[in-house]
């Protein structure tokens, strides 16, 4: 089968390219970075069947990250590169170009976004360009769908072409020759989205800016998932689901093992679907109705701000208080990626320079970040009790989050390295690409979380029917009571979180909690551990020894945080007084000394 | 000639870079991006509180961490 590559530097828009042309999904966003591993798809020409390659954006052939290198171990096993650049940046993009020309390859060029070259003023002579290279050079438009039936014309392209442009400051100078000659650049006056995209870096601006676009994502995110869920999904639930489910039970017998796993438990006579933890009740309720709607909310605006080309600014202005936890500007990013799921957030990590950043980020974000199913089912239990709740486990989670960020950076050894991040000009998102995103990051939580979602009710039937559950909060639960003040039955929440976090969620609300017990676990749920999916890409990437100390600092903040809770919520409120202690090992973590050890370049590498 | 670290140079100027005073590694991944030796940048935004500066360089903009910015020495344009 024949292999096309599509290379370029990251943020050209490879995968957009890539979607078109295979009517495979992959996320695409405006900032570097997004496709960290390769994807492969598939598309059909004249009965052959093509086998096209999206690689993770790479800026050189010697790599500096493991992104990179993946782009680089791929390059022996296309047929054809299409180079991808960004005809906006030629410059900085054609470094990769005479690179991979060196590689005697068959390639074709790719000048994207060619729409935008028009209002920069931008004027590049193709002829000129192709005649310098002497391979095929099609200028194209990739979410319009300009240029891609020349690319495909092309795809048979063998032509081999000898290049040696010498070393790097000779390719340099090449490069700068290339660009005289074929580029014309005339200066236009400050646009709009010029000024915004100043005003959004500046600190003084951006920073306001920054939390007014949080402070209306959130708002957003809220209103829309509230929305979908009183006004689609419960409605649908209660009048056009529960009958059918309430015949079912009927004729079930309305008792027994059976009906109580398929149905569940009936309270007073009726369905409640958070309460009857049967599989076509909670089961199908908590994913579809209690999460689906914030998940598609959220994915909604996290898309639109990441195509518009945001996300990177808001890394500019974070970057020096990322330094004070030992990581740097570009960790948010992953961190914002957590609120969604924090799967694809520990896969982003990876995008990360070192040992030490990748160990804590990954630490930080499984810790502290709780993933939209959680939330939503937080928004909705802990909601009820009354706003200030949810304000509360932003507040403890952000407090945790440093906490543990610069207990990490002072007791590790090593040092942050430095931001060097490329900023993306603003783009007005497609409708149609950010909708295709949010569709393909729907379907990927329908897939993981519907039959993880009914396992776990399989699993809590089986457990309570065999006495299982009983026998924990028999010999656990007492502990979790005296700790964390909550009931021994929430041994059920942890041991199901593990699972899934909504679930566990789930679980708690037959306890009928109160708002500091209901507090507590949101909390506890949070920190204690990672989801097993989350778990098992972080074992992966961490390796099983950052792992366990991973976990024992999960384990030790649990029972900190937890054992705080307790005390600072006596009373169901919480006085300014008791903040007394965090303030005191905050104080404390001030003035530990940073360790230095011999071994700080091991973490380092 | 008048040389001094990136990271002094104020808003709204040009500089050219003249030389790095940091490895191999910090060579490299500027030169990635299109910052070499002789290149002009314009800032965009300096400094504020340890945090990154943002330049301008060819039709990229980049934001440079604090420290690395300190071992960019830049050659400022008078005006």
């Amino acid at each position: 089968m024949k292999k096309i590559l599509l290379m370029g530097n990251p943020n050209v828009g490879k995968s957009v390219i890539f979607s078109k042309l295979t009517g495979t999904s992959v996320v695409s966003s405006n900032y570097a970075g997004t496709t960290v591993e390769y994807t492969k798809g598939h598309m059909k020409l004249n009965n052959e069947t093509i086998e096209i390659i999206d690689v993770p954006g790479t800026y050189t052939l010697n790599p500096t990250n493991k992104a990179e290198e993946v782009a680089v171990e791929m390059l022996d096993e296309g047929d054809l590169i299409v180079n991808v650049l960004d005809s906006t940046n030629l410059e900085r993009n054609l470094n990769l170009t005479l690179q991979l020309l060196e590689r005697k390859k068959p390639m074709i060029i790719a000048l994207n976004f060619w729409d935008e070259t028009k209002h920069k003023g931008i004027k590049i002579d193709v002829n000129k360009m192709q005649k310098y290279f002497n391979v095929p050079v099609i200028p194209t438009a990739a979410t319009k769908g300009l240029g891609l039936k020349e690319i495909i014309k092309n795809f048979n392209y063998k032509k081999i072409v000898e290049h040696n442009f010498g070393n790097d400051d000779e390719r340099w100078s090449t490069i700068g020759k290339i660009i005289r000659n074929v580029q014309d650049i005339k200066h236009k006056h400050h646009s709009i989205t010029d000024v915004l995209e100043d005003i959004t870096v500046k600190p003084l601006t951006g920073i306001p800016i920054a939390l007014i676009v949080l402070a209306l994502s959130f708002m957003i995110i809220r209103f829309i998932g509230e929305g979908l869920i009183g006004h689609v999904a419960e409605p649908f639930f209660e009048s056009i689901y529960k009958p059918i489910i309430l015949k079912l039970s009927l004729l079930l017998g309305s008792d027994g093992f059976i009906h109580n796993l398929i149905i569940g438990e009936l309270i007073n006579g009726d369905i409640d679907f958070g309460q009857s933890f049967g599989l076509l009740t909670t089961g199908i309720f908590i994913p579809l109705a209690a999460v689906l709607p914030y998940i598609i909310s959220f994915y909604l605006i996290l898309g639109l701000l990441e195509d518009i080309g945001y996300l990177p600014r808001i890394s500019v202005l974070v970057d020096n208080i990322m330094h004070k936890v030992g990581l740097h500007g570009f960790s948010i990013i992953p961190m914002i990626l957590g609120f969604g799921c924090n799967v694809p957030a520990a896969l982003a990590i990876r995008n990360l320079e070192n040992r030490r950043e990748k160990f804590i980020a990954s630490t930080l974000m499984a810790t502290t970040i709780p993933c939209m199913s959680q939330m939503a089912m937080v928004i909705g239990l802990l909601g009820s009790y009354g706003n200030k709740y949810l304000i509360y486990v932003f507040s403890v989670l952000l407090v945790v989050w440093i906490i543990i960020g610069s207990l990490m950076n002072k007791l590790i050894p090593g040092f942050s390295t430095d931001l060097l991040l490329e900023l993306p000009s603003f783009r007005i998102p497609s409708i149609v690409t950010v909708l295709k995103k949010l569709k393909m990051r729907v379907v990927g939580f329908l897939a993981e979380a519907l039959p993880m979602v009914l396992l776990g009710v399989f699993i809590i039937n089986i457990f309570y029917s065999l006495g299982i559950f009983d026998a924990l909060s028999l010999t656990i639960g007492p502990f979790l009571h005296r700790l964390f003040g909550v009931p021994s039955e929430a041994i059920d929440a942890l041991i199901m979180g593990f699972l899934r976090k909504d679930i566990a969620m789930g679980v708690l609300i037959p306890l009928g909690l109160t708002g500091k017990q209901m507090l507590t676990m949101s909390i506890l749920l949070v920190i204690y551990f990672p989801c097993i999916a989350t778990f098992v890409i972080l074992l992966r990437e961490l390796g099983v020894y950052d792992m366990l100390k991973a976990t024992l600092i999960m384990l030790t903040s649990t029972i900190v945080v937890g054992g705080y809770l307790n005390f600072a919520f006596q009373g169901d409120g919480f006085k300014i007084l008791r903040l007394v202690p965090v303030v005191i090992l905050f104080i404390i973590i001030q003035f530990i000394p940073k360790i230095k050890s011999k071994n700080s370049v091991e973490m380092n590498e | 000639m008048n040389t001094c670290k990136l990271s002094e140079v104020h808003k709204n100027n040009k500089c050219k870079v003249v030389n790095f005073e940091g490895g191999r590694c910090m060579t490299n991944k500027l030169s990635n991006l299109g910052i070499r030796v002789g290149k002009e940048l314009q800032i965009i935004n300096s400094s504020f509180m340890g945090g990154p500066i943002t330049v301008m360089s060819g039709s990229t903009k980049v934001a440079i961490g604090r420290n690395m910015a300190n071992r960019i020495i830049v050659e400022v344009n008078k005006l």
